[in-house]
């Protein structure tokens, strides 16, 4: 459980556009990291790659290594799928399986990886939503369909259904953007639970989000319209939101910019 | 003397909200009539055909051996016999057909609406659009040549049946490929992230999800290749007697026997073709309705 991310000198491209360069970053275990920077700056992507869900698109790639606990992610013989059981992801907005019922949601991962031990289904299932504090709230309407939870619901709906099957990192992209304040609140009290058992990167277009939740911040920025997004710092939070390294980070935090 | 306005006093110019002008409140009431009317006289051709259709053929559906005999040994002149051996051959034939488009239809929709990039997929839709605009004249010539011509086998149902193929299998891909599209991208990223292989995704997050549209899709395909009569005439002879054999022997299909009772002079003839014509409505009618039902229980719920 709870494993270690190395991203050394990775380069992304959407076809021929060069969205990221030269990226290099650390991700301690058990701790949250979190990545700010304006709009199209590349970190969704950055995210995006440390799983393999990058490539699901057409005609994107990636040049250089990701290493999970030192292994690389993007070694030729790796199985993208085995890296994505092993690295799981929080969307945007909350995706549900419309066709499921909420038990079947948070056990989509498991019974489609061909698990069907029914005792230890419901036991997965139950541990899951007691995760994602939602067990309480739908503890009476498992079978109902997921659909007609409310969109707050619905997000740790899909938190409960990517820590059922057991990963050892925890990917969210911009988890609370589409929701009210108070589901947000849940959320981020939800994270820092969830930061004692997994390795949680975050990416967040709200500041005080990243303040509140990460223990270190990756600041992104993208020099122009049709350039290729950068890294320019990563430190821990409370320095990132103090006393910065580069200018460029202070600026942004002090909201000059973005 | 001046009076000193100040900004409370003075006017604020044209009020912003005005009042409907009479020119568009005309034009408005232009274009409702407009609609209603086009509406309306759409209408006129379907209520017509369906008085026509009712009003002449429901005296021989409503009679009492209608759907249970066939018109075996029946004289064309006598008011006896029913449809049952129309209505067998044309549920066999559609059926037939279904069995063997459907699955060539979804896979090959599965293929271009999940899989298919690049010539291949261009290729494929291009040929698709082509069949679809294919003539049922055409579609029956072509197993003419190939099935009766070529290799040699009897004029038969299962012919029929193969020409409705061709007429079928576009209308399958084309409408299960855009219920596939439709199916939010999110899911098939949500799965992937779950670590579920593509397929896995396909065949139980994305076949699931579009399986109420595509089943409207074949009901409304099978519904318009039950009345194709091009095939039928081509391919198949005309029987009043029941035959179970698909592969050999001449069977009836609803719109063979109007074309039959056509020919014949007799009232009782008339008041068959009429008959069949009916039968033919309710049947296809049938099919629709098993489409909504279908797709109302298959539909995605929320509660």
């Amino acid at each position: 459980m709870a494993k270690r991310i190395d991203v050394n000198d990775v380069n992304i491209y959407y076809g021929k556009f060069h969205a990221v360069s030269d990226v290099t970053l650390s991700v301690p275990p058990k701790h949250v990291t979190a990545f700010i920077g304006p709009s199209g700056c590349g970190k969704s992507t950055v995210l995006r790659t440390l799983n393999r869900m990058h490539e699901v698109i057409p005609g994107a790639r990636v040049e250089g290594k990701v290493l999970l606990d030192g292994e690389n992610i993007y070694a030729p013989s790796v199985d993208p799928v085995q890296v994505r059981r092993t690295i799981g992801m929080v969307f945007q907005s909350p995706n549900p399986f419309p066709t499921m019922s909420i038990k079947d949601n948070v056990l989509a991962g498991l019974k489609l990886g061909g698990e069907k031990n029914r005792q230890r289904l419901d036991e997965i299932a139950e541990h899951a939503l007691r995760g994602a504090n939602l067990w309480n709230e739908v503890k009476d309407r498992l079978n109902k369909p997921g659909g007609g939870l409310s969109g707050g619901q619905q997000q740790r709906l899909c938190i409960a259904r990517a820590i059922a099957v057991q990963p050892d990192v925890l990917l969210m992209d911009e988890p609370c953007s589409a929701l009210d304040p108070i589901s947000t609140l849940a959320i981020e009290d939800l994270i820092s639970d969830l930061k004692q058992d997994y390795t949680i990167v975050i990416v967040t277009h709200n500041m005080q989000q990243a303040a509140r939740v990460s223990d270190q911040t990756g600041f992104f920025n993208v020099p122009g319209v049709g350039e290729s997004g950068r890294l320019v710092e990563i430190n821990d939070t409370e320095k990132i939101f103090s006393n910065p390294d580069e200018q460029a980070t202070e600026d942004y935090i002090s909201g000059r910019f973005g | 003397m001046t009076t000193t306005e100040t900004f409370v006093d003075r006017p604020d110019g044209a009020p912003t909200f005005q009042h409907l002008s009479a020119g568009r409140r005309a034009r408005d009431t232009l274009a409702t009539v407009l609609v209603t009317a086009a509406f309306l006289v759409a209408l006129v051709p379907l209520v017509w055909l369906l008085y026509t259709v009712i009003s002449r053929g429901y005296e021989a559906v409503l009679s009492s051996r209608w759907f249970t005999h066939s018109l075996s040994g029946v004289m064309p002149d006598q008011f006896a016999g029913g449809i049952y051996h129309a209505l067998y051959g044309s549920i066999v034939q559609g059926v037939l057909c279904a069995v063997i488009a459907v699955p060539l239809g979804v896979f090959t929709a599965i293929y271009l609406a999940e899989y298919g990039q690049g010539w291949l997929a261009r290729t494929v839709t291009f040929m698709v659009d082509i069949l679809s605009g294919v003539p049922s004249i055409v579609a029956a010539l072509f197993v003419f040549a190939l099935w009766i011509s070529v290799f040699g086998l009897p004029k038969s149902a299962f012919a029929v049946s193969l020409a409705l193929v061709l007429l079928m299998l576009p209308i399958v891909i084309r409408s299960t490929e855009e219920m596939l599209r439709l199916v939010p991208d999110q899911l098939r990223e949500a799965s992937y992230a779950l670590g579920v292989p593509k397929w896995k995704t396909i065949v139980k997050i994305v076949l699931p999800t579009a399986f109420s549209g595509m089943v409207t899709g074949m009901m409304l395909a099978m519904a318009r290749v039950l009345g194709e009569t091009a095939p039928v005439l081509v391919l198949v002879g005309y029987s009043r007697s029941i035959n179970y054999n698909v592969v050999e022997g001449n069977m009836a299909s609803l719109p063979l026997t109007v074309m039959n009772e056509l020919l014949n002079p007799e009232p009782a003839g008339v008041a068959r073709m009429w008959g069949a014509a009916l039968t033919l409505v309710l049947l296809v009618m049938l099919f629709n309705l098993m489409a909504a039902v279908i797709s109302r229980l298959s539909a995605v719920k929320t509660e």
